[in-house]
């Protein structure tokens, strides 16, 4: 047992495993036993039990999302496994660890979930910037083929499945699950309306679960150790452990993992080591750039969806990123949107021409020239760019970290109008 | 799997560049992978690029071709996706993070060396043909910024030194060649 | 049936679909831009939301796009709450920043969805203060104008060009508020539909280029109802005019025919009618004078006399396809229905003879337009459909996507919603089984193509039909291809609606006949697997808007063409009179020299200036389509009025006004009308005409429905340069609409409506507020009448003639752009059309030492032509298919046909490369070199 299922084979100092040593430290291991003993509906029970949650962003329990793939004789024959490894939030360096860490941990985690929805064909979407994750990804590939972990009957268990790996060219909007198959038919990634839901009409319209990297590296470990194993890794509300990372002027930006429950100051000040000498902490987006802003005193909040949630922000992705004293918050914000704009599909009308005006107002505001009407615009746009509004969460993600900076930092928002630019600058 | 191909006869006025024997290669291995051609657009122009640095229109109706696709709808892909150069770039393409935690660590100012020194801007290639600057977003190394992606390397925690060096020695290998 | 209450209103609604669909349908308005009724919904402009409230106890509701959100039993809406609106006025603030506000200089200004919905969404002050967006435009060809700074991203171009109309060159490029809609590289839009962008783009991106040449605004154009005269489908336009010209064609609603879209042809071919080809003069000879005499211009009265003066003694009269009933009709009581004759080739009146033979059998249902679509297995026989009756193939390629609707259905996923049905299907289609000589335009969404020669696909055709019924006459032909027929007739009997879809181009009444026998087979065996007796669709595509009102006529009596000729050519006639028609495009050079060899004084009254008519000795300016009112009958057997759009100066007059006893003074002494009340008092078949004339002459009675716009501008000084008074305006007695201003809009009445105008609806979606649902009949319906009545009786099987063609086989070619005469008139149409070319296989040019673009000669025993050549991927083996545009007569073609290369050089090979290029094929050319 372990109470660090995800990085225990983890050394970032040497190589990942190769499939002998992953195989050693019983790894697949689980996946030989699932093969064994055990159904497609008992190992969805099981995930579902698990209290296993997406660590993609939005937290969507995996094992209910599982079940909505069709199953039994009606259902069609040709089903998808889709990982998600675009990992290009803002902010956000949790999988590249899980991708060149332990590779086999996530092939391992691909094999349960592909056998439960019983797909035969799984792509590995990668970001194409991961060069390093996708050279070692295809190793541990072809090394799972060799030893019969992959292809056609697997281990003599009847399933079979074919890992193919493909790497993007470079769009934001590629992470989000339905323009994520449009990219991988080859078309143009914008996102697709909901419903129909990818689990019933998903890639080339089959039934498709689309997956984050480290939800599926939670796999094996459930498998193994079990539901109540899971559950009481998770010191408060939600069950196992969550990748955590801290960039900024922290004396040690770093990914960890830990349990979920754990106060966001452990985080902060044991992982990261604390603001660096001569920086304070003004605030935080707490899982990369498309949450809300939260403040010093939320540092005593734990990691976990709820208790996030309940402060006005979101865990999403657990990947934090610092405000400190000197850096301009207006400056960080403008940065994001300037982000979100270029990255927006261009498909929906509030998001393709409602973010660049907030760019424009942005570099306005820096280069001096912003007017009050400004913020009023931006304030607008908040709700115009909301949840349900647009035709996707991208948009709705940027407007997080801006209405909660326009809420905490409203002062500094004012000194750019009335000090003719940006204040930080000077 | 059923494609088809519709080509008029009106001939384009680009005419596609004759795929090499690797491209080809390698678009028929990507083939194998999925059971739709089309879906295969953009690998191939990942593939047309890795060996030609960029994709020229010859190449764009080439792939296109190849694929039994309309040049148009695969333009449509390639233009979509910040990582298919539809320009011809330098022979090293300098991605340079310029995402929030970059910028928290203070990339613009390591952005504004690397401008001032080679005299180009995001979006520039230096006269010599050697750099292109492009802004990228967030490259997920966030505790180790300013970072930047250069040639396959990443290279982290970039100062202004770093940068010097980097550059130095880049020039340097050139002349020797 | 549904109940949702919008704004505390209670409306009945159909749940099947949208709320924004439905609340339009309740004559609602609620702004929309990427939605289009025939193409659903895919939510990407957001311009259409509404708040949606759980339950009756729900206050707050939550923001939903109506186009996205199913119109269930029970939902609760408000269209007016303010979030709702806010937010409507947000996104068109937004959707405008970028916009450049040029409208008056834009060419869609007045009759700009953007403009409406823009009111209506509550936009007016322009808070954004930054730099827009700028693109670069594209020369999209001789038809579309491209200026993307209008472009608001509604993606409604590719959806419509790419999805619907299955083209391949325009598309979504770039990303963000970069996104571009365009071609990869400029060059001419290639689609058959293409024109339709201009009315599906809601801005001024895609504007007519041809009406750019002479630019009106909507509201300036005087419009009348009409139907288009490019060819035999009989699609539902308006034409519009100012000063004396015609400036345009735009779509009008007809819920069975052509819906929301034209075809290219149909759309541009009107510039014929300000051509230089026009004849506008009455031009007379005498009948002695010198060969190559100029002709001199009389005035309308005394060209006039001098008609009756030449027509006083025994008399023939050729008709024509492309002329209207009325003027047909007239010709034909002028010289009395045993002197009167067809003016289509013997071999085409026996085909359309044929078909609507087969028409009237009953259980063989020819479907229309609308209809078409429904099918869930076509079979297409020779006929290329794209080329000859564009609109049809438009419903053909909507019909394959009926297994994806299928799909769709049993996984719950409302047909609306565009993209995810698409996505649900994937390459799935319903079967669309093509034969053809050559590759078609439709062949992309086929499933299956056969390529044969005519002589081939009647073979095969035979052998489908006795897979079917082992009981029909056996074929005589040589060629057997059993495993495909088994294959095709197996698709066609699995089908809940099968559709055969042919057309009488080919000329072949074997094929024809072929086609009919198994249409019955079909029947047949549908009659076996079912209670109730279903019917088999079948249809045959008519090349002229008239072919079928002619063949309808002929049956009542007069003769063939060939017949005409002779007794001309041994003139045994006093004169003729040849009714809008080139009888060189009809029959051998060699037959029309040697009727003419007989001397017979000739009148001919024609549109356009053409080489028959230049030897006429008394030419008459005939009415084009928008300069007459007219009745023509299209494949279906269902005859249309259009009416009079403006009156033609000077001395152009309907055919028929030239041809009915006339008033010095006050001009024609019978009405169109007339005439056809006397032909449906004569004849049984034509009796459902006194329908349709009482239609109109119900609502004549009225006030009139105003033919100009209530802010037409400028009709006190328009002519201020000619005459210092107004102009009186011109009187039109007989229909009931006016030239002018005066008179009472018919807002029901969409059939009698100039042009789609509501308030606060300025385009042509306008047509939203005259439907009885959204994408439904029209609120007084404008279906015309059918003259077809079901009620032949059942015949056996054609005995199929089976006749070995001797020499190489050939095929000829039709051409959207080019093959019909009067549209090819048309500058634009001109800029796309190809001169006379042949096409074959390249094992045929390996045999013959021919290369690609080379010249062949054809060479029959009395004629010989060089044509250029295009050598095919996908063509039938051993044989030629020739197009013959302008330059070259079909009829000289007919017979023993031989080919050879001709030795030619690099210039005729570059030239003909050159020529080649603008022609748009579906196969594979091989590259040069
Ligand atoms: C704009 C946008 C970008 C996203 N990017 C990613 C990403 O890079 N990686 C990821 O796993 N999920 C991303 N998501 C979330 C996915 O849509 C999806 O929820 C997730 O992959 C589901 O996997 P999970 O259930 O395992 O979390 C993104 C969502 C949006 C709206
Ligand atoms: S919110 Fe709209 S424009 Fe933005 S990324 Fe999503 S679909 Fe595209
Ligand atoms: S019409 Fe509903 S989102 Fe465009």
């Amino acid at each position: 047992m372990t109470d660090l299922p995800l990085t225990k084979n983890i050394d970032m100092s040497r190589a990942p495993f190769d499939i002998g040593q992953y195989r050693q430290a019983q790894g697949y291991d689980a996946v030989l036993q699932m093969f064994k003993d055990m159904a497609p509906s008992d190992v969805l029970e099981m995930v579902k039990n698990s209290g296993l949650k997406g660590r993609g962003g939005a937290g969507f329990p995996t094992g209910l999302k599982w079940s909505f793939v069709p199953s039994g004789d009606d259902a069609p024959k040709t089903k998808y496994l889709v990982v998600n490894a675009d990992e290009m939030e803002p902010g956000t360096f949790k999988d590249r660890l899980l991708l060149e860490g332990d590779p086999h941990l996530l092939l391992e985690g691909m094999l349960i979930a592909a056998y439960t929805i019983q797909a035969n064909t799984a792509y590995i979407f990668l970001r194409g910037e991961y060069l390093r994750a996708e050279k070692l990804l295809r190793e541990a590939i072809a090394q799972a083929h060799e030893q019969g972990l992959l292809g056609k009957n697997i281990q003599g268990s009847g399933f079979d499945l074919e890992i193919i790996l493909h790497t993007s060219a470079g769009r934001y909007i590629c992470g989000e699950e339905t323009a994520l198959l449009n990219a991988l038919e080859g078309k143009r990634a914008n996102p697709r309306a909901k419903p129909p839901f990818p689990q019933v009409s998903g890639l080339w319209g089959k039934p498709t679960i689309v997956n984050n990297v480290e939800t599926l590296c939670n796999l094996p470990g459930i498998l193994r150790y079990g539901v109540d194993w899971y559950k009481a890794l998770g010191k408060g509300g939600d069950a196992g452990t969550k990748l955590c990372g801290v960039s900024g002027r922290v004396n040690n930006p770093g990914c960890w993992e830990l349990a979920l429950g754990t106060p966001i100051r452990e985080l902060l000040e044991d992982k990261a080591g604390g603001m660096c000498a001569g920086y304070k902490l003004r605030g935080f987006l707490p899982g990369g750039g498309s949450t809300d802003f939260l403040l010093p005193e939320h540092l005593d909040l734990t990691l976990d969806y709820d208790v996030i949630g309940k402060a006005g922000s979101r865990l999403a992705t657990g990947t934090m990123i610092v405000l400190d004293d000197q850096t301009c918050p207006v400056g960080m914000v403008g940065n994001l949107m300037r982000f979100f704009s270029h990255e927006s599909c261009g498909w929906c009308t509030p998001c393709r021409d409602g973010l660049p005006w907030i760019d424009e107002i942005f570099q306005r505001l820096e280069k001096g020239g912003g007017r009050a009407e400004d913020l009023q615009i931006l304030t607008d746009h908040l709700e115009y760019l909301g949840p349900g509004r647009t035709f996707c969460a991208l948009a709705p993600g940027a407007m997080a970290p801006l209405g909660s900076a326009l809420r905490h930092f409203r002062e500094d928002f004012d000194a750019h109008i009335h000090s003719g630019g940006c204040p930080w600058r000077k | 799997m059923t494609t088809s191909t519709i080509i008029a006869s009106s001939a384009p006025k680009v005419q596609a560049r004759t795929l090499s024997p690797e491209e080809t290669h390698e678009i028929d291995h990507e083939l194998t992978l999925y059971p739709d051609r089309r879906a295969v657009g953009l690998e191939a122009l990942k593939i047309v690029q890795k060996h030609q640095g960029w994709v020229s229109d010859e190449s764009l109706v080439a792939v296109a071709e190849y694929l039994g696709m309309s040049a148009h709808e695969l333009d449509g892909v390639a233009t979509f996706f910040n990582l298919i150069f539809r320009q011809p770039v330098g022979r090293n393409v300098m991605l340079f993070c310029d995402s929030v935690s970059c910028y928290i660590m203070g990339c613009e100012r390591i952005k504004d060396h690397i401008s001032a020194r080679l005299g180009i801007d995001y979006g520039e290639t230096t006269a010599d043909g050697e750099f292109t600057l492009l802004p990228v977003p967030c490259l997920g190394d966030c505790d180790r910024a300013p970072v930047m992606l250069m040639a396959g390397e990443q290279y982290r925690n970039l100062t202004k030194e770093k940068i010097d060096a980097l550059l130095t020695r880049v020039q340097q290998e050139q002349t020797n060649k | 049936m549904a109940k949702i209450s919008v704004d505390g209103v209670e409306y009945e609604v159909n749940p099947a679909n949208n709320l924004l669909q439905e609340c339009l349908s309740q004559g609602l308005d609620l702004p929309y831009f990427c939605w289009h009724p025939c193409m659903g919904s895919v939510g990407a402009c957001r311009q259409c939301a509404v708040k949606q409230y759980r339950n009756a106890d729900d206050k707050t509701g939550t923001v939903v796009m109506a186009c996205m959100t199913p119109a269930s039993d029970g939902s609760i809406i408000s269209i007016n709450d303010k979030q709702a609106t806010d937010f409507r006025s947000h996104v068109i603030e937004s959707l405008m920043i970028s916009h450049p506000h040029d409208c008056p200089v834009c060419e869609e200004g007045g009759e700009c969805h953007l403009q409406d919905m823009t009111q209506m969404s509550g936009h007016n002050y322009r808070r954004y203060d930054f730099k827009k967006v700028t693109h670069r435009n594209q020369d999209l060809g001789p038809f579309i104008n491209h200026e993307m700074n209008r472009c608001i991203a509604c993606y409604r171009c590719v959806r419509f060009y790419d999805d619907y109309a299955g083209g391949t060159d325009l598309a979504a490029l770039g990303s963000h508020h970069h996104v571009y809609f365009g071609r990869h590289e400029e060059g001419t839009l290639e689609n058959e539909f293409s024109g339709n962008l201009v009315e599906v783009c809601p801005t001024g991106v895609f504007t007519d280029k041809t009406f750019s040449a002479h630019y009106t605004r909507k509201w300036d154009l005087q419009t009348a109802p009409s139907v288009c005269a490019g060819c035999g489908a009989g699609c539902n336009t308006t034409p519009g005019e100012r000063y004396g010209t015609l400036r345009r064609i735009v779509n009008r609603y007809h819920h069975d025919l052509n819906g929301y879209f034209l075809c290219d042809r149909g759309r541009f071919g009107y510039d014929a009618n300000n051509s230089t080809q026009r004849v506008v003069e009455t031009l007379f000879r005498h009948l002695q004078g010198e060969d190559g005499e100029v002709r001199k211009a009389l005035t309308s009265t005394e060209a006039a006399r001098q008609l009756d003066a030449m027509s006083s003694g025994e008399l023939i009269g050729i008709g024509s396809p492309r002329a209207s009933l009325e003027s047909n009709m007239a010709l034909r009581q002028r010289v009395g229905t045993q002197n009167f004759f067809s003016g289509m080739s013997d071999a085409q009146l026996s085909c359309a003879t044929e078909v609507i033979a087969l028409l009237q059998e009953p259980g063989l249902n020819c479907p229309d337009i609308r209809t078409l679509e429904q099918s869930d297995c076509v079979l297409v026989v020779n006929e290329d459909i794209t080329n000859t009756s564009a609109r049809m193939a438009l419903a053909l390629r909507q019909a394959t996507r009926n297994a994806a609707t299928a799909m769709a259905q049993s996984a719950r996923i409302p047909l609306w919603q565009d993209a995810a049905v698409r996505e649900l299907a994937q390459h799935s289609r319903s079967p669309l089984i093509i034969l053809s000589p050559q590759g078609t335009r439709l062949d992309d969404v086929a499933s299956d193509t056969f390529l044969g020669t005519v002589e081939q696909q009647i073979a095969l055709v035979e052998g489908i039909t006795y897979a079917i019924d082992a009981d029909c006459p056996a074929s005589t032909s040589s060629f057997n291809f059993d495993a495909q027929a088994a294959s095709i007739a197996k698709q066609l009997c699995a089908a809940t609606r099968p559709c055969i879809v042919s057309g009488i181009s080919a000329e072949s009444i074997e094929l024809i006949r072929a086609t009919g026998n198994l249409a019955r087979a079909l029947r047949e065996y549908r009659h076996r697997q079912s209670e109730v007796k279903l019917s088999v669709d079948l249809c045959f595509a008519m090349p002229e808007a008239n072919t079928m009102g002619l063949a309808l006529l002929m049956r009542e009596g007069g003769g063939s063409l060939s017949s005409a000729l002779s007794i001309l050519g041994k003139g045994a006639a006093d004169a003729a009179i040849v009714l809008e028609n080139d009888l060189y495009r009809r029959a051998a050079t060699e037959a029309i020299d040697a009727a003419l060899a007989g001397n017979t004084p000739m009148i001919a009254i024609d549109q356009l200036h053409n080489g028959f008519n230049a030897k006429a000795h008394l030419l008459l300016p005939a009415a084009s389509m928008a300069e007459q009112g007219g009745t023509w009958v299209n494949y279906e057997g269902r005859a249309q009025h259009s009416y009079q759009v403006f009156q033609p100066e000077g001395k152009i007059r309907a055919s028929y006004e030239w041809l009915v006893p006339s008033n010095p003074v006050s001009g024609p002494t019978v009405h169109g009308d007339t005439l056809l009340e006397e032909l449906a008092a004569e004849s049984a078949n034509f009796a459902p005409l006194l329908e349709l004339l009482s239609s109109r002459t119900g609502i004549a009675a009225l006030m009139k429905s105003p033919r100009q716009s209530h802010r037409y501008s400028g009709r006190t000084a328009m002519h201020a340069n000619e005459h210092v008074h107004e102009t009186k305006q011109a009187q039109d007695p007989h229909s009931p609409l006016s030239f002018s201003m005066e008179g009472m809009l018919l807002q029901k009445d969409a059939s009698l409506m100039s042009a789609a105008w509501a308030p606060a609806w300025n385009s042509n979606q306008a047509i939203s507020k005259f439907q009885e649902e959204i994408n439904g009949e029209l609120k007084q319906g404008n279906k015309g009448v059918h003259l077809l009545a079901r009620d032949g009786a059942q015949r056996p099987y054609s005995k199929v003639e089976y006749v070995a063609e001797e020499g190489i086989a050939k095929y000829f070619i039709d051409q959207l752009f080019g093959s019909e005469e009067i549209s090819a008139a048309s500058p634009a149409i001109q800029a796309r059309a190809v001169p006379a070319y042949a096409c074959i296989s390249h094992e045929l040019a390996q045999s013959l030492g021919v290369q690609q673009h080379g010249l062949l000669r054809l060479s029959t025993n009395r004629y010989s032509v060089e044509l250029p050549v295009l050598i095919r991927d996908r063509i039938a083996a051993q044989c030629v298919g020739i197009y013959c545009g302008s330059d070259v007569s079909r009829a000289d073609l007919t017979g023993k046909l031989s080919v050879a290369a001709v030795a030619q050089d690099s210039n005729v090979l570059a030239s003909s490369r050159a020529m080649f290029s603008s022609l748009v094929i579906n196969d594979t050319l091989p590259r040069e070199g």
